[in-house]
């Protein structure tokens, strides 16, 4: 996967990416996924290309379950969210969505670089500044959930939760 | 080996003893959504291609976060929940009953238990001795449908509070100074378990605020031993039947042990543009305000407004601030209005808002102007969470947010 990073930093909040003033909008996804992440960046939705990367600090997507946060930045055609924690609810939500978001130290990732994200090997290469990247492992459960397209496909795939081989 | 309260409840829940670390699948006693995240439920919900819910009367849909809907859109995903509730039978929590977490803590979740709800602030049933965790709509629409959801058993910080608080603080101040201490993402994907004197002293209402508020942490869930206090607190809600309680082994092993010394804690409020940028009231400069909010799932209850009351009486409001209350339920309202409550407020130029969860979404009622400060008793400060980035959120105890309203800048006298 090759795109471009657009660099956020620690703390971006599930208001910064789908804002709660924009909560009428949350029942037409396609409209609310050109608003996305505004509250951080105003012009980082009009900017964007498909499959460029989302790249932050600490705690991404900390604050509020919806799930709409992770929806539209997957509809905006982000490759990845590439950070270096993540919140717990918007990780799990990615997941079960099938967003990829990938944990790495992302100091060597400034704004605009290109970069090549090969999840097989587990690095990420900045190919503006040459620096290799070693992404954390993927948990086997998220691993399982993204291969199977999603929570939904898997249990309607399974007809149950079949998690652990 | 020794469990924690955590896996001791998720234990009962998967069939087999578990520990920190496991991938289990756990049996869920509750499920809820509210107007925010359960039309997306109901959306993958269908997808499932299931007829029927796995346990309706224990499903409850929730409008609270536009209630009353301010605008069209929002009013159709309203007629989503309305006939989703009719077709399936699942339990319909309406305009005016009160935000879910206050209804979920009256009315719906008993200690033991495991309530999964689409909605961050799910964590304040663990008040009450039940592993309550937030997830996002998809989880909640499998759990609704099969009953069962997946977890991973968090770890345990242990937070020991011991000795008395100082006059006038609150839960509130001890949360945010807990949250200040270990940071936002301080305790991601860990369980709080609170305990400790001042914790078996503390009344229901002021343990939902520290449950409320473990996810502000980055906590999976905020857990209290049910005693006592919560036994007669099912029994005025007329269940004291559903009372048990689950204790952790004493050689229950702890990723941390946080001690706090309850007579340390100041007036502590969280100033923008995160929960976890703490400072005592008494190190602030003079800080100016527009507006005050009272009320929401962390410091909506009965108790709080009465705290707010006793500051308030016969008193008015700066005529610089608009001040904003919000009781959190249909019944926190009744008592406000028989204890006589809402008088005070009234008369002291208060808006009254009805229940729910107010301006703090940032959806309706209450918007913040650019540039504009607002105490509030929530649990979120976040840029933009009050409808406008251009504005500043400062977070308080209900104590301080009555002399704030009095005072008209940021003041615990």
């Amino acid at each position: 996967m090759r795109g471009k990073a657009f660099k956020f930093g620690d703390n971006i909040s599930t208001d910064h990416i789908a804002p709660g003033r924009l909560f009428h909008l949350r029942s037409n996804l396609e409209e609310f996924a050109k608003h996305v992440l505004e509250d951080a960046d105003e012009t980082f939705a009009t900017r964007m290309q498909k499959g460029d990367f989302v790249v932050a600090g600490n705690n991404f997507g900390l604050g509020s379950s919806r799930e709409h946060a992770p929806q539209i930045i997957k509809i905006a055609g982000v490759g990845a969210v590439i950070a270096k924690s993540f919140a717990r609810i918007f990780y799990r939500n990615a997941i079960n969505i099938g967003l990829l978001a990938i944990e790495c130290d992302t100091d060597a990732i400034d704004a605009g670089d290109e970069l090549d994200v090969d999840i097989e090997k587990g690095v990420i290469t900045n190919i503006t500044n040459g620096a290799v990247i070693q992404i954390e492992p993927i948990p086997p459960v998220m691993r399982k959930m993204l291969s199977d397209g999603g929570l939904v496909e898997h249990i309607k795939k399974h007809g149950d939760f079949k998690l652990n081989d | 080996m020794g469990q924690t309260l955590a896996e001791k409840i998720i234990s009962n829940h998967a069939g087999k003893n578990v520990k920190a670390g496991e991938l289990v699948i756990a049996k869920v006693d509750v499920c809820a959504v509210q107007d925010g995240t359960g039309p997306l439920t109901v959306q993958e919900f269908k997808k499932l291609g299931k007829s029927k819910l796995n346990n309706p009367e224990r499903t409850i849909l929730f409008i609270d976060h536009a209630s009353p809907s301010p605008r069209k859109e929002l009013s159709n995903t309203h007629t989503v929940l309305r006939e989703f509730s009719k077709e399936y039978g699942a339990v319909l929590s309406d305009v005016g009953a009160g935000v879910c977490h206050q209804r979920l803590v009256e009315t719906f979740v008993n200690p033991g238990e495991i309530l999964v709800g689409a909605d961050s602030h799910t964590c304040t049933s663990g008040a009450l001795g039940a592993f309550a965790t937030g997830m996002g709509s998809t989880d909640i629409a499998v759990a609704m449908a099969l009953g069962k959801t997946w977890l991973k058993v968090p770890s345990t910080f242990k937070i020991e509070v011991t000795g008395k608080f100082k006059p006038g603080i609150c839960s509130k101040d001890l949360m945010l100074h807990l949250i200040g201490m270990i940071g936002a993402d301080g305790a991601t994907y860990r369980a709080l378990e609170f305990c400790g004197d001042t914790i078996d002293n503390m009344e229901m209402s002021e343990r939902f605020t520290l449950a409320n508020m473990a996810v502000e942490a980055g906590a999976k869930a905020g857990l209290f031993v049910a005693d006592d206090k919560t036994k007669a607190y099912l029994k005025s809600r007329g269940r004291e039947d559903k009372f048990s309680s689950i204790k952790p082994d004493e050689d229950a092993i702890y990723e941390r042990i946080i001690k706090i010394n309850a007579e340390d804690i100041k007036h502590t409020v969280s100033c923008p543009h995160t929960v976890d940028n703490t400072k005592t009231v008494d190190e602030l400069e003079k800080v100016k305000v527009d507006q005050v909010f009272i009320g929401t799932c962390t410091n909506g209850r009965i108790e709080d407004l009465r705290i707010v009351a006793d500051i308030l009486k016969g008193k008015k409001a700066n005529p610089d601030v608009r001040l904003l209350i919000c009781p959190a339920s249909k019944d926190v309202y009744l008592k406000a209005l028989d204890e006589g409550l809402i008088n005070i407020f009234v008369d002291a130029n208060a808006a009254i808002l009805p229940p729910g969860c107010g301006p703090c979404v940032g959806v309706h009622a209450g918007t913040l102007a650019d540039g504009e400060v607002c105490l509030a008793t929530q649990n979120r400060n976040f840029q933009g969470r009050m409808g406008n980035t251009k504005g500043f959120i400062y977070l308080s105890s209900p104590y301080v947010a009555a002399y704030t309203a009095l005072r008209g800048y940021i003041s615990a006298e």
